[in-house]
């Protein structure tokens, strides 16, 4: 989540940042200098020492509890190596939830992306209903996961939910979604597209904005009449970067599920619907599992690390389009 | 796209894929509100149709807030959200002045510093922070709840960006009407970057008030519980037989944000997005 930050506000004003780079680089007068360094250190002093104790301490203390035989309790822990990660690994438990999550995120991603853009497009293409259309498409994602989630557990009931319902009207098969192997998982996935479609739609909009409009003219003057043939000229090729950076942020925040699993699913039937963040979730707090908890943990820290050094890599490129 | 004129065979598709995937979108709300105005015998009948047949909203939203203590999920959230928001400007703010206008040693390293924070999947440190609430001996406490979040990334650099614009002729002009940097951080710069202050807020105040996951694991005592914790706890121990109450209970946990949204859409999807975000 907190990864596409500096990419967005890039986008949104570029040029108010450029000016402020130049003006910051009118340095203060210099016969205050040591006053200001101190002035510097006594306002960072706070939040340098919350970032170290609640970030940076406990970055290396998941990696001293993955790497060591420390339990909750234990007055002392010596290093065991791999010993840790070789368990999870040779789990079954964890192989399934780290499959899950990886399918999870290829069923979300693409559907949330493509969808978004759909919406975007669409409701930027006219200004009947704009506001409204935008504001509706981006209820879930403010709305309570939790208690989203239980309500999603009333519309999927076998017997008393509205989709069963309808699917029996329609004559068509019904399923107990959350209590089957096959279902369990791609349910989630759709109300992980339902949750996030509004967050790809906002990101496309402020992307498709940024596209100046004399990009279209030109294109018109060059024979581009139809709209078909400007999304094909102009937005598709104005809107590759932003897609981009989309797809990660999307990604990041499928990695990133928990309460839909939490309430919905527990993780099962079985391994079924089981994901990475339930895991630690699970193997540290109920099972008290710390050294297995936190290599799982740190298997989750590397997918999350490589995906946002995909982004920053394609930080720099974009400016090209601007 | 927005200078585009569209046929009238367009104007009718946009608006019929639009509206479509518009009660997707809508229909677990609906459905929400539907099942809480509902009695348990309707609720449990073969057919169904949105509006009650027998309004019973009263009884499932007395029992919402009278047999579960919904009210002080609610304001153990709120509390919650406040004290998070307040501490979060109050560390951010001079320490985004002190990175966007000051020079001293280290600063470089400190702002590095701020942007590996801002990328760390807070789930990771559960497990130490934890333990740190553990040996500090704050588990099943409010102080369990925000002293994890009591600094954020995201809110120093947002702060920055937003004071790095603001120029160094008003921070002389300060100095030289004696304020020290204190009172330059207050007096002039967050009342300068208010839209951005707005924005973290609201993207402050969403995060926790819906937060599931770390409150599970610092809180046990149900009359400590923020909205979400108590609303799954509710439905753990109903059982999820009981939908009506439980399904008012959770309306009254998502409507709050709802209304706020609808109140203030431009500032919510900055604040979701335009530092951009989560």
């Amino acid at each position: 989540m907190s990864a596409s930050l500096p990419a967005v506000s890039r986008l949104d004003q570029p040029a108010q940042t450029v000016v402020g780079t130049l003006s910051s680089r009118v340095s203060l007068p210099r016969r205050h200098s040591l006053q200001e360094a101190m002035w510097g250190w006594a306002l960072i002093a706070p939040a340098l020492i919350f970032l170290v104790v609640l970030f940076f301490l406990p970055v290396i203390g998941v990696f001293v509890i993955a790497f060591s035989d420390w339990q909750f309790g234990a007055s002392s822990l010596s290093f065991v190596g791999l010993a840790n990660f070789r368990e999870v690994i040779f789990d079954e438990g964890f192989r399934a939830s780290l499959i899950n999550t990886v399918v999870y995120a290829v069923m979300v991603v693409p559907g949330t992306v493509l969808a978004g853009l759909l919406i975007a497009l669409l409701i930027e293409s006219s200004h009947s209903c704009r506001a409204l259309y935008r504001a509706v498409h981006f209820l879930p994602f403010m709305a309570t996961a939790t208690a989203m989630a239980i309500s999603w557990e009333a519309l999927l009931h076998p017997t008393i939910g509205l989709i069963n319902h309808s699917l029996a009207a329609l004559g068509l098969p019904v399923a107990n979604w959350l209590r089957d192997e096959t279902t369990a998982l791609p349910v989630l996935a759709v109300i992980g597209i339902w949750q996030n479609l509004g967050y790809a739609m906002v990101l496309f909009m402020a992307g498709l904005k940024s596209i100046p409009l004399d990009l279209y003219d030109a294109a018109e003057v060059d024979g581009a009449d139809h709209w078909l043939d400007r999304l094909r000229t102009v937005t598709t090729p104005m809107l590759g970067p932003v897609s981009m950076f989309v797809v990660i942020v999307v990604a990041l925040r499928a990695f990133e599920t928990f309460d839909t699993v939490q309430i919905l699913t527990q993780g099962g039937p079985g391994h079924s619907s089981e994901m990475l963040l339930y895991t630690i979730y699970r193997e540290s707090f109920e099972y008290l599992r710390a050294g297995y908890g936190a290599a799982v943990a740190i298997v989750f820290l590397a997918i999350v690390v490589a995906l946002t050094l995909l982004q920053v890599g394609r930080m720099d490129k974009r400016v090209h389009y601007q | 796209m927005s200078a585009i004129r569209l046929s009238p065979t367009a104007a009718i598709l946009r608006h019929g894929v639009l509206v479509l995937t518009s009660a997707f979108i809508l229909v677990p709300f609906v459905w929400m509100v539907s099942l809480s105005l509902k009695s348990p015998g309707e609720i449990f009948r073969a057919t169904f149709s949105v509006l009650p047949a027998q309004f019973y909203g009263v009884e499932n939203y007395a029992k919402a807030i009278t047999s579960v203590p919904l009210p002080r999920y609610m304001g153990n959230g709120l509390l919650v959200c406040a004290l998070i928001l307040a501490a979060q400007i109050l560390v951010c703010a001079p320490a985004a002045y002190a990175l966007a206008k000051l020079k001293f040693w280290g600063r470089d390293f400190i702002f590095a510093m701020v942007l590996v924070g801002l990328f760390l999947p807070h789930q990771v440190l559960s497990l130490p922070l934890f333990i740190l609430c553990y040996k500090l001996d704050i588990l099943n406490t409010y102080l369990a709840l925000v002293i994890p979040y009591v600094v954020s990334p995201f809110g120093i650099f947002l702060f920055r960006q937003f004071f790095k614009k603001i120029p160094n002729d008003i921070v002389h002009a300060a100095r030289l009407d004696g304020l020290c940097e204190l009172a330059i951080v207050w007096k002039i710069m967050v009342p300068m970057a208010l839209p951005a202050v707005i924005a973290f807020s609201i993207f402050s105040v969403v995060a926790h008030w819906n937060d599931l996951f770390w409150p599970l694991i610092a809180v046990r005592d149900g009359n400590l519980m923020p909205a979400p914790l108590g609303i799954m706890a509710f439905k753990n121990e109903e059982a999820g037989n009981d939908y009506g109450p439980l399904m008012a209970a959770s309306t009254l946990v998502v409507a709050p944000l709802l209304i706020a949204f609808l109140a203030a859409q431009k500032w919510f999807v900055e604040g979701m997005t335009g530092g951009s975000v989560k």
